[in-house]
């Protein structure tokens, strides 16, 4: 064990890169309780906390460190629920090096307090030592439906339980979670952890029907007026993914990232053939982007077999939008970057199977909106990589079925949901959050517009008594 | 859990199950498919519906028992389940009066033109229906068909019933003897749709065809369905299933289909294998 510093974090034990490369199990291995304890003597308790700012969910962070500190962990979790029912997924997804940790004044001279790792340390023990319910308001005889079962829709759906309405989710896919099932790897959020956190809500009282497509089974409309509900919570997130648009962009070979992670995450491809969903991966694998869904995708691809996997980025190291924690985690796992480097034709065999991928160097010029240094191609400089995967991670749509069937709902040019201060959309009645309104962004974001979205229909639902 | 109230074989391998989804029934257009997962480790399979009936609350699938999913189902008898069922999904047929309309159906795919060509009849089309199989014993649905059409004509590849050729013959012949279609409506198999397209092109015949790609969640999340559409990317399952059959790289879509090909063959003789141990 490291001796205790106050400025340095403790480690959190992870499975070493030449060993988890060849399994799918969680890469971080959490803390023990004496780490937790050493980890949790690093807080200062500040007077003033400004770690809860850059919370989106406004958890009471200082009084939970000082409670695990006390050796409460049972209190220390019961604090984090009474602001987040995912305490688990957060703990683990959560990009809290831009949010909490941030903030933490040790930051100005070394380690911030490890805020995530503690959350996840008190979720861990909490499902070891018997996951407690919280007691519920008496019913107030309202309905709510919510669209989408993922991090949005949980969260609106468990503040509107807790506080006594009954609350239905619809789910299009066979099993809940959205994102946290189909999109984020087994190794960085196992499935049993989400699946547990999805029981809790459940066992808040909410129902929760899989296979239901809103927009085609039931219109919103027809939820309000022939399904019995009063109020109506979209959380439908981001969607078709996108492409670039280029030549041989549909030979085989070529995955959206969307549907290599549907494969691998929601279908279990990786226990192909006893899961009877197939993947195919290939020994060299170019995956374009470089966000945390190219990082997913990228160590996934790894883990499937192939020999070689590049992450291939227009732009620099420093322009990464992924989390640096994943970047290193790749990095580690032997992951290639190509930077400064655009895909711009592919082309196959015979067979229609992608062999290559011609690339044009880029150079970085002034920033652009973004405040990034803009990506021009460098005239001529086109070359060509052998490849046999390839994987486009650019980003997705906001999902749009629901926008195309609800007439009256205002939709802003990008295809987003438009709402006001209180999350409520053209619609009175209608509320929405997450992807769908804000584009793509992050598990907490969207947990943070169901908090809100959840308060707005309380309020909407009260006073309609 | 959705239950199977029938399942028969229809023809060799090729299986008619009726599941109860009251709700899917209620919404269900012609066009339209549904995802179903048979148990918790199975594959999404799109199948479009072959019919649906809102009293007894039943939709009913029509499927050739080609891989490991298809076989699972197929052995599902009446009072099982499956896991999973999703739907309606897809966009529904444009429905309307053209005049004249022929529906050509291939193998499988003719019991998937049957609705389409029930909606046709019921706007008041004149429809002419071309069907056709590898050989008599596999044609399915000719009944059907025969209720809902003007006339019908057969064609089997070995000539065992009907015209020896395939259903793209008789539509050029039935162009030469000088019948005059508004619309051309093709479903089966991609080798068939494309050659009906080949057909129609000189005509100037508006010509759809229903597309059959790999699929995964089905709802525009995963572009595993994606197809060439002038010289476009469309996704079949929420910009299709159908498109105009005259603009559709064909080629690529049979590639497509095919991307997986070595993984279910290699999938179904381990199951196979397996069956055959445990017996």
């Amino acid at each position: 064990m490291n001796k205790w510093n106050r400025f340095k974090a403790v480690p959190i034990p992870k499975q070493p890169p030449q060993v988890r490369i060849y399994n799918f199990n969680e890469v971080a291995l959490g803390y023990s309780e004496e780490q937790a304890l050493m980890e949790a003597e690093r807080c200062l308790q500040c007077a003033n906390p400004q770690c809860v700012l850059g919370c989106p969910v406004e958890i009471d962070i200082p009084t939970f460190i000082r409670l695990i500190k006390e050796g409460k962990f049972r209190e220390a979790i019961v604090k984090i629920k009474e602001k987040n029912n995912l305490p688990a997924i957060c703990g683990r997804v959560c990009p809290q090096e831009d949010q909490c940790q941030k903030y933490c004044v040790l930051s100005k001279r070394g380690d911030p307090v490890q805020i995530g790792r503690l959350e996840r340390f008190l979720a861990d023990w909490e499902r070891e030592h018997n996951v407690e319910i919280p007691e519920k308001k008496p019913s107030t005889g309202k309905c709510v439906a919510v669209v989408g079962s993922g991090p949005a829709g949980l969260t609106v759906a468990g503040d509107l339980a807790k506080l006594g309405h009954e609350v239905v989710i619809f789910e299009a896919l066979h099993e809940p979670g959205g994102v946290l099932m189909y999109g984020i790897p087994e190794f960085r959020l196992p499935k049993s952890i989400v699946q547990a956190e999805i029981e809790y809500i459940k066992r808040l009282g909410v129902t929760i029907k899989t296979n239901i497509l809103v927009g085609r089974l039931y219109t919103v409309q027809e939820l309000l007026s022939d399904e019995g509900f009063d109020a109506v919570f979209i959380g439908t997130g981001a969607g078709p993914p996108i492409f670039m648009g280029i030549p041989g962009e549909n030979l085989c070979g070529i995955y959206s990232a969307n549907e290599f992670l549907i494969r691998v995450n929601l279908m279990r491809s990786y226990l192909f053939p006893r899961w009877d969903t197939p993947i195919k991966v290939g020994d060299r694998v170019a995956v374009i982007g470089a966000g945390n869904v190219a990082m997913d995708a990228s160590r996934c691809a790894l883990r499937l077999g192939a020999k070689e996997v590049h992450i291939v980025y227009r732009r620099s190291r420093t322009e990464m939008p992924a989390r640096k924690e994943e970047i290193e985690n790749a990095e580690e796992e032997g992951i290639i970057f190509d930077f400064l480097t655009l895909p711009v034709a592919y082309h196959g065999d015979e067979s229609g199977w992608v062999k290559k991928m011609e690339c044009i160097r880029m150079q970085l010029t002034e920033p652009d909106e973004t405040g990034r240094r803009r990506p021009v191609p460098i005239e001529g400089s086109n070359f060509m990589m052998d490849i046999d995967t390839v994987i486009v991670a650019i980003g997705r749509r906001p999902n749009p079925l629901i926008q195309q069937t609800t007439p009256g709902l205002r939709v802003a040019e990008d295809g987003t949901i438009i709402v006001d201060e209180n999350m409520q959309t053209s619609i009175k009645g209608v509320y929405a959050g997450g992807d769908i309104v804000t584009g793509e962004a992050t598990v907490i974001s969207a947990m943070g517009a169901g908090k809100k979205a959840a308060k707005s229909i309380h309020k909407y639902l009260m006073g309609n008594k | 859990m959705y239950r199977i109230v029938e399942s028969r074989e229809i023809a060799p391998a090729v299986k008619l199950i009726r599941i109860l989804a009251p709700e899917i029934a209620r919404k269900a257009q012609p066009g339209q498919f549904v995802i179903l997962r048979v148990d918790a480790m199975g594959e999404r399979i799109p199948l479009t519906l072959a019919d649906w009936n809102i009293t007894e609350g039943t939709i009913t699938l029509v499927f050739l028992e080609v891989g490991v999913s298809t076989r699972k189902l197929g052995e599902l008898k009446e009072g099982d389940a499956i896991l999973d069922l999703l739907g309606p999904l897809g966009n529904p047929t444009d429905v309307r009066n053209y005049g004249t309309v022929c529906i050509v159906g291939g193998g499988v795919g003719i019991a998937a033109a049957y609705p389409i060509a029930r909606a046709l009849k019921r706007a008041r089309n004149k429809v002419i229906s071309i069907i056709g199989a590898r050989t008599a014993k596999l044609l399915i649905f000719e009944e059907e068909m025969r209720r809902c059409s003007d006339e019908v004509h057969i064609s089997t590849d070995d000539g065992t019933k009907g015209y020896k050729g395939f259903v793209s013959d008789v539509l050029r012949k039935l162009l030469q003897e000088g019948y005059g279609f508004d619309m051309v409506y093709a479903v089966g198999p991609a080798v068939m749709m494309r050659a009906v397209a080949e057909v129609t092109r000189p005509y100037n015949i508006k010509t759809i065809a229903s597309l059959n790609p790999i699929m995964v969640d089905g709802m525009g999340m995963c572009g595993a369905c994606r197809v060439t559409v002038g010289g476009k990317t469309m996704f079949a399952c929420v910009n299709g299933p159908e498109f105009d059959a005259h603009k559709v790289d064909f080629t690529e879509l049979i590639r497509r289909q095919m991307a997986f090909i070595q993984e279910e063959r290699m999938a179904l003789e381990l199951w196979e294998a397996n069956k055959r141990g445990d017996e």
